[in-house]
């Protein structure tokens, strides 16, 4: 055992993470901001093949599914719904802790049409630990009734990641969702997610503080995204490495 | 838009007031909680509904209602609109 963290092998903390043996494919996370219509979204994606219970250690409920599409078995976790994952409420370190170290295939951010400015602040979140991004733009029906025209290929355009506008109570766009998970799991999809950029003495920081955390992490985990969080002063996401980093030295102290 | 910061917070707003956020005098992991629910310098908040003991008061802001408490919401500087 040196140092440095050793690899052993892509999605070994879902279980921890999930309670749950994870078969198939994929793994997906649907995000979002609270009464956006994720369980409509994940009702509809996965009828009633679901699962029930709670996160570990955690008394927040957790709602697991299946499907299948395009030859491809996929899991869905509903993830808690949040206007923030750094605010550090339980239901946002459930969120944050599996986006960022359970390594989902891509992270779903349903978001409500009709307040599109207030749902923007948690996609830029995710977009911040995460490049595998597909924003599910909820509620157009209610969008359209409200005469609210969203330029849709602009906003695509902009975030860098697939936009795609759904109604999920009668079904609208939820093929092509589909669809885009499946292409965008599968590395299929360009993304060329926008990136927040602070102060230059801000950025020179997360810089340096990245470049010591390198050797410390696992390579898929985000390490400007926990330098952010550190000169945050936000210290429970030292638990969520910790606990990733410990479970997973143990595993490789028994292996060999 | 007028950006001076006076002394006016969210509490003195009357039911059906609106004002603008100037600015926050929350602190550490309260004041993430503020600007990710929306009271963001620039955005316009209404009150909307006083509960009958006076706290907590329901406002409106960025397309959905936020209950706060007088301890939090004295915190957010407004001017009135
Ligand atoms: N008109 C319309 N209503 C929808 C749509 N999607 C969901 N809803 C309704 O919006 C409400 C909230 O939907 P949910 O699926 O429970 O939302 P949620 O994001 O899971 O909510 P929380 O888990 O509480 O955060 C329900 O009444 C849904 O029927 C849609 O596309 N159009
Ligand atoms: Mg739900």
């Amino acid at each position: 055992m040196g140092l440095t963290y050793q690899s052993s092998g892509k999605g070994a903390l879902r279980e921890d993470y999930l309670n749950y043996n994870v078969k198939g494919d994929y793994v997906i996370a649907l995000a979002g901001n609270p009464n956006t219509g994720k369980s409509t979204v994940f009702n509809a994606l996965t009828g009633l093949k679901q699962h029930t219970g709670n996160w570990p250690g955690k008394t927040v409920v957790q709602a697991l599914g299946n499907y299948k599409h395009g030859q491809k078995q996929i899991t869905l976790v509903d993830l808690p719904g949040t206007y923030s994952l750094l605010a550090n409420s339980p239901e946002e370190q459930v969120a944050r802790d599996f986006i960022c170290f359970a390594e989902p295939d891509a992270t779903v951010v349903v978001v409500d049409a009709t307040c599109l400015e207030r749902n923007l602040n948690l996609v830029l979140q995710v977009l911040e630990i995460t490049h595998k991004t597909i924003v599910c733009l909820n509620l157009m029906d209610e969008a359209r009734r409200k005469k609210i025209r969203i330029d849709v290929p602009a906003l695509a355009n902009q975030l860098g990641v697939p936009v795609i506008p759904t109604a999920a109570r009668n079904g609208e766009g939820l093929t092509l969702l589909k669809d885009t998970i499946n292409s965008v799991a599968a590395d299929k999809t360009e993304l060329t997610p926008m990136r927040l950029i602070y102060d230059a003495s801000l950025e020179v920081a997360i810089r340096e503080l990245a470049e010591e955390l390198d050797p410390l992490l696992p390579p898929q985990i985000n390490r400007r995204w926990i330098a952010l969080r550190l000169i945050d002063g936000d210290y429970t996401v030292i638990d969520g490495i910790r606990k990733f980093l410990e479970k997973k030295m143990v595993k490789e102290v028994f292996a060999s | 838009m007028n950006t001076m910061i006076g002394n006016d917070t969210l509490v003195s707003l009357g039911v059906g007031q609106r004002g603008v956020v100037t600015a926050l005098a929350t602190e550490g992991i309260g004041r993430r909680r503020m600007l990710d629910l929306g009271f963001i310098p620039g955005t316009i908040v209404e009150s909307v509904r006083r509960s009958p003991a006076g706290d907590p008061t329901a406002y409106f802001i960025r397309g959905v209602m936020i209950a706060l408490r007088s301890e939090e919401s004295s915190k957010i500087f407004v001017n009135p609109v």
